[in-house]
């Protein structure tokens, strides 16, 4: 296995690029698809459920899950992009094959996929925030600081999902990915609940996973308040995007470069 | 029109070629592989293999499948680590600095990899923007690529409504978007029609004449003789021979062949030498004899009226499948 550390060049730009002309193509429908989920979770848990809940943590129930939702669709925004939609550039299009016929590296095609993915994350994710905070269950000037916030969440679950399409024989395969982890993620980070609810060797498993980062960070934001450990969790996220980037590369290069 | 120029006029491509090393004859070293071998657990797939390929040449790969023709092409291009020897492609040691040698190459690869998202127009320009080649630039290369291709009907066209030969010819336009002086081409033509082939062969004989050096792997023998200048045939990863399409018919092959078949081409099998024919092979129901002298071939097919008898000229084909055998690769 080729271990070195990647060499992205500028180039890993034309990548970013080719996704997201693509992209334009298509970005009415696109944003639609992947807006219409969290909105209906806002309506049906948010409104629905919230109505018998009440106040959670010293606030509306509704905000307390718009905060934690907007983290949870960075999540799997970011998720799917790295993970169909890039399998299908690299398995089935070969469009990384072509990629690697030019003058760029994995390391720049892997960037370019990771820094995409984290792009929808933020595309959407703006469009969510817009949504609730004029439904009023959001708001404040700590809002202006959550979009690179959701693009550094992006880049955290982009580069996670990444690594588990790289391995990945066939589309069937990310459905462990999904019962393993992403689904644990959304229902037991904070994002429905608080995690002080949870008993304490949970919440010690929960608090090493990337999204309770995010939900601690962002809710906060969100809901007039200030985060209490916003280094640490800009940290843990940044360190996962990192790390997970780095053996996306690794392992990409072991697929491809054979 | 510079470029276009270039791809029909025959002058020398836009960038020069490599330097060669100093008391290095004029026409410089494109290719030089020394050792250059291929291993997969145990697998050799690549026999060290030592090879110099010259600026302007087309050269060839022959072999059939599993031949090895695609690895060693995929080691020149930095896309497959060699497991042994070295590697200089327009003077940069590859795999090692493989990124600065694509930059001045194009890849047309066996399986089109064309962006099924884009129309024409939109494939070559986003491959033009991997080069980083300026936008005004590309905007006038791309109008003469898709002149070049043929494609000027079809260039706002989605990918998906083009034929074979189409997406060939944009294959192959693409891989010349960065105006390269070298051209990879694995397998160029496989699965055309022959009206799609020779308009494909008459293209890459304009680059060739244009200066590129164009290495091609095929199993198509009339590809070969067609376009190779010089050629290596292949096997299990082993070099058979080398040398001009000319030099490895005489060197393994008396120049006139008769095929004989029909009823009992058996018993003629004993006659046939004896009639003056140097050499007879038989595959199925069609005997193949090898001579120098044509008359002694005629002869020897007068011997049997019943036969049906065709001769020719010995062919690259006979050169392979005399130095490959004749077994099904599948």
């Amino acid at each position: 296995m080729d271990f070195r550390p990647p060499r992205p060049s500028r180039r890993s730009v034309a990548v970013w690029r080719r996704n997201a002309l693509v992209w334009r193509k298509l970005w009415v429908p696109s944003l639609l698809g992947n807006f219409g989920d969290p909105l209906l979770y806002l309506l049906g848990i948010g409104y629905g459920l919230g109505g018998f809940i009440g106040q959670v943590n010293g606030m509306p129930y509704v905000s307390f899950f718009a905060s934690g939702l907007v983290c949870a669709n960075a999540m799997n925004t970011a998720t799917f992009e790295a993970l169909y939609s890039a399998f299908t550039r690299m398995a089935m299009q070969k469009t990384w094959d072509g990629m690697l016929a030019a003058p760029l590296l994995l390391d720049d095609v892997v960037l370019g996929e990771i820094g995409w993915a984290a792009t929808k994350s933020l595309l959407t994710g703006s469009i969510i925030l817009a949504v609730a905070a004029a439904l009023g269950a959001i708001g404040g000037v700590g809002m202006l600081a959550v979009p690179p916030l959701i693009f550094l969440t992006g880049l955290c679950f982009g580069s996670i999902a990444l690594v588990v399409t790289v391995v990945s024989p066939s589309y069937d395969f990310f459905l462990y990915y999904f019962t393993l982890a992403v689904t644990p993620m959304f229902l037991f980070c904070g994002v429905f609940f608080p995690l002080s609810s949870l008993p304490a060797g949970a919440r010690w498993v929960t608090s090493a996973l990337p999204l309770t980062h995010a939900v601690e960070l962002m809710r906060p934001l969100l809901t007039g308040s200030v985060p209490e450990h916003a280094f640490r969790n800009v940290a843990v996220l940044a360190t996962y995007a990192v790390v997970f980037g780095y053996l996306a590369v690794v392992l990409a290069r072991r697929r491809m470069i054979t | 029109m510079p470029f276009l120029q270039t791809l029909a006029a025959g002058a020398s491509p836009g960038s020069p070629p490599s330097v060669p090393p100093d008391g290095a004859p004029a026409t410089p070293v494109v290719v030089r592989a020394v050792g250059l071998a291929k291993r997969y657990g145990d697998a050799l797939v690549v026999r060290p293999l030592d090879l110099e390929i010259r600026g302007g040449e087309c050269f060839g790969f022959l072999g059939p499948n599993g031949a090895g023709k695609t690895t060693t092409l995929r080691m020149m291009l930095g896309l497959t680590p060699p497991s042994a020897g070295t590697l200089t492609v327009l003077g940069f040691p590859v795999p090692d600095r493989a990124r600065e040698m694509r930059a001045r190459a194009g890849v047309v690869p066996q399986q089109d990899n064309l962006d099924p998202d884009f129309t024409v127009r939109e494939n070559l320009r986003v491959y033009g923007s991997y080069y980083g080649i300026p936008r005004a630039i590309l905007e006038t290369r791309i109008e003469e690529l898709i002149a070049f291709a043929a494609l000027e009907s079809k260039a706002e066209a989605p990918i998906a409504t083009l034929s074979g030969g189409m997406r060939r010819r944009l294959t192959i336009a693409r891989a010349l978007v960065n105006d390269p002086e070298l051209l990879f081409l694995d397998e160029p033509t496989t699965g055309l029609d022959p009206q799609a082939r020779h308009l494909i062969w008459r293209r890459l004989r304009g680059l060739a004449t244009s200066g590129r050096t164009l290495l091609l792997t095929t199993h198509n023998m009339e590809e070969a003789q067609r376009l190779c200048d010089r050629l290596i045939v292949m096997d299990r990863g082993q070099v058979l021979d080398l040398g001009t399409p000319r030099e490895l018919i005489d060197r393994h092959i008396e120049p006139y062949v008769l095929e004989l078949s029909g009823e009992g081409i058996e018993r003629l099998e004993q006659g046939v030498p004896e009639a003056g024919a140097l050499r007879a092979e038989r595959v199925g129901d069609t005997l193949f004899c090898y001579a120098r002298d044509p008359a002694a071939l005629a002869a020897a097919a007068r011997t049997r009226p019943e036969v049906v008898a065709v001769q020719r000229p010995a062919s690259l084909e006979d050169v392979f499948l005399k130095l490959t055998g004749r077994d099904l690769r599948d």
